[in-house]
């Protein structure tokens, strides 16, 4: 069972990404190239998606949009992944003052909604890709620091541990060697569902024309066009749409996968 | 229970403190300076009025003074004035709150009402045709953007059926319907809403619901249970329920920042007034007293669900209450 999800997961990842990676090969249109020849036009075999209000061809818009959006998930969880690994690690190795300090931060983070934090950054700062990417990078490291922390505790009475001590090995050697190591399975399950996770903050954001900036297309603010032509356009409502939700079936197949696999 | 209620709640102002300082910082320490951030738009405005206005807002002080000066204010609910209309930021946010806390509200009473049944009626069809159809319809319920699911159901219900509002909370001639219409008329326009912002929560609760209902029947004291020759009806809802429904007390409590959140995205879709839009609306327009007391608010407001929800639990379930110290 693990394995058939995992490697469902896999073959939706992978074509998306080849998608993206290709997208001027494949793409059938420039995604800004304008169709002089027609403004919403229903899926045809022209244009396979349709086309935009401005009359631009949909399907290359959301294979450009891949790119953004795949993009902004890796780094995004990438950032957060490193900022989780140190603190937890430091956390769960140390203990004492130390841990408790990082762990009353974690808590405190964990009491702001993600959203309300990343749009009050945003809106200072700037919608940006990059200013997207790190933002949620430094939104949603929580989780992962208590996840190391917790693997770290339990893995530090160990005998391994222990022995590895007795030898006088340093403190760096023994969390980069050998805990980090061994705790780092249920970190990358927890990191693939948050490559999920920031697409689809990175989404919400650019649907509400905070994230990703027109013309670049990303699957959120393609859909920013879907307000106005409801019931007009169902085209341009559906499949920017379907793309994110495969994706993000995707990488929650490949998470829950990864932990059966993991045990 | 009284000497744990009197732990926690000490054990807040740490935590209140932290929002405070975080919410300022993150705030004061982005790049650029807020009183230009403000007027930057604005063509017209001088150098000497920047100045005068940044000495009228306390920003040319030291940023701990201008802490504590905040922190003063904040304790009387004195956030400022909004720098877009300039009426005080209390008085905007609490026009807007009573529609979101009415949306989430109604969300999460109907999150439990469907899930928990819901999550049971699996637990006890565990492996049947039902239990794998519906495994499959909450995995595509929690990978699917709510915004998007509100824009198919606005589509759905609004457009080809014709028979919902498309937004707003009420109509034009609202004030003249009768009480009875007047009901029938805000539930119409708040079932969307509230059904969107359902969605994601009642996918994780009837999940969690089921797991914890499997893990119950599982238990020795089932067996016991049967041993004794009680009714299966009694072994599941007397026995295993009981045990199974206590820590979902605590999600409701987890799903609060989910709720909040996902109130920016839901009410900027559905034109519905609640404070989402307000922060919506300051977030766009970079109404910077408006922005800092909003994620102060409702930063709070999610440590105070995650309290009520710790205490609820240990109200329950007397093993919290003397367990952990």
């Amino acid at each position: 069972m693990g394995s058939k999800r995992l490697l469902f997961g896999c073959l939706i990842i992978g074509i998306f990404s080849l998608l993206a990676i290709a997208a001027p090969l494949v793409s059938p249109y420039d995604p800004s190239s304008i169709d002089q020849a027609g403004l919403l036009m229903p899926p045809s075999a022209r244009h396979l998606l349709g086309t935009d209000g401005l009359g631009r061809d949909l399907l290359s818009r959301i294979i450009y949009g891949a790119r953004i959006s795949l993009s902004i998930g890796l780094i995004a969880v990438g950032i957060s992944v490193a900022i989780g690994l140190v603190f937890g690690a430091v956390s769960g190795f140390y203990g004492g003052l130390i841990d408790s300090l990082i762990m009353r931060f974690v808590d405190i983070m964990l009491c702001f909604p993600t959203f309300y934090l990343i749009l009050a950054v945003t809106a200072i700062l700037g919608p940006s890709i990059f200013n997207i990417m790190i933002i949620i990078g430094l939104t949603s490291w929580m989780g992962t620091a208590r996840l190391i922390r917790a693997e770290i505790l339990s893995l530090k009475e160990r005998e391994f541990i222990q022995a590895e001590r007795a030898i006088g090995a340093s403190s760096s050697r023994i969390i980069l060697r050998h805990l980090i190591p061994n705790a780092i399975g249920p970190v990358m399950v927890n990191a693939t569902l948050g490559i999920a996770g920031a697409i689809l903050v990175e989404s919400g954001l650019s649907f509400l024309g905070l994230g990703v900036q027109p013309p670049t297309p990303s699957w959120g603010n393609i859909l920013i066009e879907s307000k106005s032509t409801l019931g007009v356009a169902w085209w341009i409502t559906v499949f920017p749409g379907a793309a994110i939700l495969t994706t993000i079936l995707g990488f929650n197949f490949i998470a829950e996968g990864l932990k059966k696999k993991i045990g | 229970m009284l000497t744990y209620i009197v732990r926690r709640l000490l054990g807040i102002i740490p935590m209140l403190l932290g929002i405070t300082v975080l919410s300022f910082l993150v705030i004061k320490l982005a790049p650029g300076k807020p009183v230009m951030l403000q007027y930057s738009l604005n063509p017209k405005i001088s150098l000497e009025e920047i100045r005068r206005l940044e000495k009228l807002e306390g920003f040319d002080k030291p940023l701990h003074i201008q802490y504590l000066n905040w922190l003063k204010n904040l304790s009387r609910f004195n956030f400022g004035r909004s720098f877009s209309d300039g009426r005080p930021v209390t008085e905007k946010i609490i026009e807007r709150l009573p529609v979101t806390l009415a949306i989430n509200i109604l969300s999460l009473l109907f999150i439990f009402a469907i899930a928990l049944p819901w999550g049971i009626k699996c637990a006890l069809k565990e492996g049947t045709f039902f239990d794998n159809a519906s495994a499959l319809t909450m995995f595509l319920l929690f990978a699917a953007p709510t915004f998007w699911l509100a824009l198919l159901l606005m589509q759905l219900f609004c457009i080809n059926l014709g028979l919902l509002p498309i937004s707003g909370i009420a109509s034009l001639d609202f004030e003249y319907f009768p009480w009875w219409k007047k009901l029938w008329d805000l539930g119409r326009h708040m079932f969307l809403p509230v059904l969107v912002s359902s969605l994601g929560g009642f996918a994780g609760v009837s999940r969690y619901m089921r797991s914890n209902m499997i893990e119950a029947m599982n238990q020795p004291y089932i067996y016991t249970a049967r041993a004794k020759g009680l009714s299966e009806a009694t072994v599941i809802y007397k026995h295993a329920l009981r045990n199974a429904v206590l820590p979902i007390v605590t999600i409701i409590g987890l799903s609060i920042p989910g709720l909040l959140g996902g109130s920016i995205i839901f009410e900027s879709i559905f034109a519905i007034p609640g404070i989402g839009r307000l922060f919506y609306e300051a977030a766009t327009m970079r109404d910077l007293n408006l922005i800092m007391a909003e994620v102060v608010l409702v930063a709070i407001l999610t440590m105070l669900g995650n309290l009520i929800a710790d205490i609820a639990y240990a109200y329950v379930d007397p093993r919290i209450r003397y367990g952990k110290r």
